[in-house]
């Protein structure tokens, strides 16, 4: 210790004797818990080392007591998840779809299996809950685009809507307005009032009704069918009910028949293992009556 | 007598309006044959800047007397605070830009219709932008301004060179400018932390390294005989974050005359690249530099000496070694090898002491001096942001461990967790110096009101206490969700239902990130009136009792 050590009034601790811009140091030693935690931390991380794997050698690395391995570990925890799931689980890839609607345990299995799958890749278009939006249909409901059969919705998951798909669903609303347009603005007011008429929706003052029902014999039946009921082998919605993808105003009607419509689902059988596509079309099967 | 020699440039001033003209030039060519929006925008900026600092040499060499400014005057060091007021001040701008632009993608996450649909205002731009603000651009100036600052006092030179800490202080900021710019125009290597692309990269490495001779040559030729304890801290920070800035960047651009690039490192080797660099930009730049600050501006503004030089030494070193080798535990349970994420997590265990050296010997600075906590709010800051340094880091090393990180990793618990260390820890240490060095630099007696700074203390501690508390849980009950299976064996909650429960989270999160904000508003305004008019407003009303010694 040197000659003049200088000691600190409030804690009576030496100082290192070093000034820098008036702040001094004080020689207090290391707290002792500090001291001891830290081995504590050392010592443990050496135990660590010697049981799990950790240091690089030339041609590979330690690999600990028990050849642990993260790897192995999804493996085995992917195991057990199999077993909680049961043999009941695995009759899903192969039972049909109808045997896995009527057998409740099966039907409870592929509900659990495809509703956070239906969370994952249907609740972005189609709602949470699949009560749908503007454009995309609501899927608890008993109104069927292209069709509400178990095969049905499970074609339609499979290989999707306007896809692209070689087997996707095809057919979509033609444009008839534009400037060479099949119909002319006025005409086309009149067929989008008519087809509010079909499901009792109040028509605008002034409407010829009759000329209507002539513009939709001659330019919509073909699809909609006569009475404006749809057609499911082409995706024709019903006009004749109450439920409206794009809206039943003037103004939606007009554009539906203006600019066409076409929406687009994909072909989920490109992204989806087969398992969960079936799981899936019960699910979404179970959310509404079904047929 | 060299009072009559003849006013000369010096070699310094000569060359860099030689080198600033060409880049000009340069810049200008790369501005006519840029290939893409973002390079051009950038050359013409770079063109612009250039030329200003041509005009800024020539400038200032007119209106300068023929001797340089001395190093001493009457035996006492003439200090050099031009450069450290300079970036005070950037630091207070982007602080407040940074933390705004933080306020915004937080309520993005609550209402994404604030994304706004423009590509410049989405979340994937915004982020980068405000990661960017405040750590590099708030907290490197709040760096730069302080590091230059103490290390001319505790050495008691005049900071090295004559125009170098100006082209350290003008060019970081210019390095800020082109970073988020850059980010708003869709330019990004896609590192995290690391975004800027190469040219922004290379300007960079050379504003470092003049950084890093700045310092080290003030610190060469100091009067005292030691080097005080927070140069090894700003030293450390300086040295490394030159290393992880070179090993993460190495990229090849597609075109010199375009702003893609490709980095050298691929794959789980690119990974292990980012989070080295990643974890250490923590360890370094914001823990390294801002100890460095609290072991300065805490014993000054306590005054009292520091609690235990022994303390200091053995965790300065034992971080160093230890921080490097954290890294990893970024990358639990992926690609990377088993053997290297058992490093990650235990040398982060190792950590734990270490980190809380500097805890210790912050707090127990106060012994003795713990009245003034009810009396100086700005101490109170700079307290409580040792006490938000020694929670961070224990809950760090605790979210290394891979059970736990096994829940907490990808969740809102690290977001908590950064930003327990970002607004208390970084945030507070930053404040409370700034809040010493402004009346320190525009030689006022004492800040314009230290009710304000009570003001800004308690809005921003519950703004911070609301942050970290809506991300915690939210983390946590993220983390379960993702894990819950039913009893049948598969996964109970979908992705979008975790995004749904947490939105009442991300609206506390964005109420206590306004809370910070107006904070940091009150701070602005009372060092402009300190600035301004000095101090008007008597201190706090001083409480009756003093200590009793």
């Amino acid at each position: 210790m040197t000659h003049h050590e200088e000691h600190d009034t409030v804690t009576g601790t030496a100082t290192t004797g070093h000034q820098w811009d008036g702040i001094k140091e004080l020689n207090t030693p290391l707290p002792r818990w500090w001291v001891y935690l830290f081995y504590a931390t050392i010592i443990w991380s050496v135990g660590y080392w010697v049981v799990y794997p950790t240091w690089p050698t030339i041609s590979g690395y330690t690999t600990g007591w028990f050849n642990y391995s993260t790897r192995a570990q999804v493996r085995a925890e992917l195991a057990d998840l199999e077993k909680l799931r049961g043999e009941k689980a695995a009759v899903i890839a192969t039972a049909s779809l109808r045997n896995i609607v009527q057998d409740p345990t099966l039907l409870a299995i592929a509900r659990a299996r495809g509703k956070p799958a239906f969370g994952d890749n249907c609740a972005p278009c189609h709602g949470s809950g699949g009560a749908g939006a503007k454009g995309y249909p609501n899927l608890n409901d008993d109104d069927w685009l292209w069709g509400g059969t178990l095969d049905d919705i499970k074609q339609t998951l499979d290989f999707g809507v306007r896809s692209g798909h070689p087997k996707a669903r095809e057919g979509s609303m033609v444009p008839f307005g534009g400037k060479d347009g099949i119909l002319k603005k006025e005409e086309i007011k009149t067929a989008a009032n008519f087809v509010r008429s079909l499901s009792g929706l109040s028509v605008a003052p002034g409407t010829d009704l009759n000329a209507g029902r002539k513009l939709f014999a001659d330019n919509c039946a073909s699809c909609h069918g006569d009475g404006g009921t749809g057609n499911k082998e082409i995706g024709a919605p019903n006009l004749a009910d109450k439920i409206w993808l794009y809206g039943s105003d003037e103004a939606s009607i007009i554009e539906g028949i203006t600019n066409g419509r076409g929406a687009v689902m994909p072909a989920w059988s490109e992204r989806l293992d087969p398992v969960t596509l079936k799981a899936l079309a019960v699910y979404i099967y179970s959310l509404s009556g079904g047929k | 007598m060299s009072d009559h020699s003849i006013k000369q440039m010096t070699p310094a001033e000569s060359g860099l309006s030689i080198l600033f003209a060409i880049l000009a030039f340069l810049s200008l060519v790369g501005a006519a044959l840029g290939k893409d929006q973002a390079y051009i925008f950038h050359a013409y900026l770079a063109c612009a800047a250039s030329v200003a600092a041509v005009f800024a040499i020539g400038n200032r060499y007119f209106a300068r007397p023929a001797k340089l400014p001395v190093q001493e005057i009457d035996g006492r060091p003439n200090y050099n605070f031009g450069p450290v007021k300079f970036a005070t001040v950037a630091a207070v701008f982007w602080g407040i830009a940074g933390f705004t632009v933080g306020l915004v993608i937080a309520l993005q996450l609550a209402y994404p219709v604030l994304n706004l649909d423009l590509p410049w205002t989405t979340f994937g731009r915004l982020r980068p932008l405000h990661t960017s603000a405040v750590i590099f651009a708030f907290g490197g100036n709040v760096l730069i301004a302080t590091s230059f600052y103490v290390v001319q006092r505790t050495c008691r030179a005049r900071l090295a060179g004559d125009l170098a800490p100006w082209f350290v202080v003008l060019g970081y900021n210019f390095f800020i400018v082109i970073a988020g710019t850059g980010y708003l125009l869709g330019v990004t290597q896609s590192k995290e932390y690391a975004e800027p692309e190469w040219y922004a990269d290379l300007w960079l490495t050379i504003v470092w390294v003049m950084y890093l001779l700045v310092f080290l040559g003030t610190i060469l030729k100091r009067k005292e005989p030691h080097i005080f304890v927070a140069n090894w801290f700003y030293l450390a920070f300086i040295v490394t974050i030159a290393v992880l800035h070179l090993g993460n960047n190495p990229a090849l651009p597609v075109s010199i005359l375009g702003s893609k690039s490709y980095v050298a490192w691929g794959g789980v080797q690119d990974a292990m690249f980012q989070w080295w660099y990643g974890h250490n930009a923590v360890g370094f730049f914001l823990t390294a530099g801002f100890l460095a600050i609290m072991y300065y501006f805490i014993p000054k503004r306590a005054e009292r000496p520091i609690y235990s030089y022994r303390l200091s030494i053995i965790h300065f070193w034992a971080l160093i070694f230890l921080y490097i080798w954290a890294g990893p535990h970024h990358l639990h349970y992926t690609a990377l090898p088993d053997w290297t994420q058992t490093l990650g997590m235990t040398f982060s265990i190792m950590l734990w002491m270490p980190s809380w050296g500097g805890m210790i010997n912050g707090l127990m600075t106060l012994s003795g001096a713990w009245d003034k906590l009810r009396t100086d709010p700005v101490l109170r800051m700079m307290v409580v942001s040792v006490a938000f340094y020694g929670m961070s880091t224990f809950e760090g090393p605790m979210m290394s461990i891979k059970v736990v990180n096994s829940l907490s990793h990808y969740t809102d618990w690290t977001i908590g967790h950064v930003h327990s260390g970002a607004l208390g820890w970084v945030g507070f240490v930053s404040f409370g110096a700034i809040y010493c060095l402004v009346p320190w630099l525009w030689n006022r007696k004492q800040l314009y009101s230290l009710r304000l700074v009570n003001w800004h203390f308690w809005i921003a501690t519950i703004g911070i206490v609301l942050y970290i508390s809506a991300m915690w849980v939210s983390g946590i009950l993220q983390g379960l969700m993702w894990r819950a299976y039913t009893s049948l064996g598969f996964l109970e909650y979908s992705f979008i239902e975790t995004v749904e429960a947490m939105h009442p989270f991300y609206i506390i999160r964005a109420a206590g990130g306004s809370l910070f904000l107006v904070g940091a508003l009150i701070m602005a305004y009372n060092l402009w009136m300190t600035i301004r008019v000095g101090e008007v407003e008597e201190t706090l009303p001083r409480a009756a009792l003093q200590p009793a010694e």
